[in-house]
């Protein structure tokens, strides 16, 4: 499938294979987009985070709730969806994690390593979940019309 | 490839050679259980060396920070040596580097302990 200005999406299970392979997709589309290496490596680990997210904290493992991910490249960005089934977060209420005091805390550094690799990262709540928008400028000038397979 | 891991005595200093990915699932439930097996049987000088460790995650970054605060409530001490650039970066990033006792050689990282 030709990712210029197309759209690939997948439905997958709440389980760790996903997040594994949410993150072995956005690499190999990342790559074949033309991104440079520390931008695939940015793009690929705010993925996993996201679908960490979707797994754990949003289905939480529901063997009955799916997680969708989608990749699509449109304007010169790479435009990466996760949408998950569960209750949804408040954001509000996730603690800075470089507050002196949340320094030791073993959790909550997920959203906050999407926001430092990622141009844009939007979090909503709609009908069914959760939906995560994670957006990245291209920058590299031999960046899309290349081709990525399923 | 996940994570693998492998211990030896240096001068009363227990190196934990990593190696592979540190995230969510096994990499993670390695690291945890094999420092608190060194603690358990009193080993309380330990040192992390992750030169070989090439990817980590937020959960793998949280399981640092509890090797290092379950080692230090023990009465011991973590050190971490050999950072690759990537986990590098990430410690910085997350303010963490403020947090461990980073080292790039062994031999002074071993003699580091009190």
């Amino acid at each position: 499938m030709a990712m210029t200005e197309q759209r690939v999406s997948y439905t997958l299970d709440s389980s760790l294979e996903t997040i594994d392979s949410a993150e072995e997709k956005a690499t190999r589309i990342a790559t074949e987009l033309g991104f440079t290496e520390d931008e695939v490596m940015q793009i690929s680990m705010a993925v996993r985070e996201g679908a960490v997210n979707a797994v754990l904290h949003g289905n939480a493992y529901a063997p009955d709730k799916k997680v969708t991910l989608a990749f699509e490249h449109k304007g010169g960005d790479l435009v990466i969806t996760i949408c998950d089934q569960g209750k949804g977060m408040d954001l509000n209420r996730i603690p800075n994690p470089l507050a002196p005091e949340n320094l030791l805390k073993t959790s909550g550094r997920g959203i906050f390593l999407m926001r430092s690799f990622m141009d844009v990262v939007e979090i909503r709540p709609t009908q069914t979940g959760t939906e995560l928008k994670l957006i990245k400028h291209v920058h590299g000038p031999t960046a899309g019309g290349k081709e990525a397979s399923q | 490839m996940s994570m693998k891991v492998g211990s030896r005595q240096v001068d009363g200093v227990t190196i934990v050679d990593c190696s592979g990915r540190i995230t969510l699932g096994e990499g993670s439930v390695v690291l945890r259980d094999t420092v608190r097996d060194l603690l358990s049987k009193g080993n309380k000088k330990i040192i992390l060396n992750l030169a070989d460790v090439n990817y980590i995650d937020s959960s793998g970054i949280g399981e640092l920070v509890s090797a290092y605060t379950t080692t230090k409530n023990q009465g011991g001490e973590l050190k971490l040596l050999n950072l690759t650039k990537k986990v590098n970066d990430l410690l910085q990033i997350t303010k963490l580097y403020t947090v461990f006792d980073v080292k790039d050689d062994e031999t002074a990282a071993v003699k580091s302990f009190k």
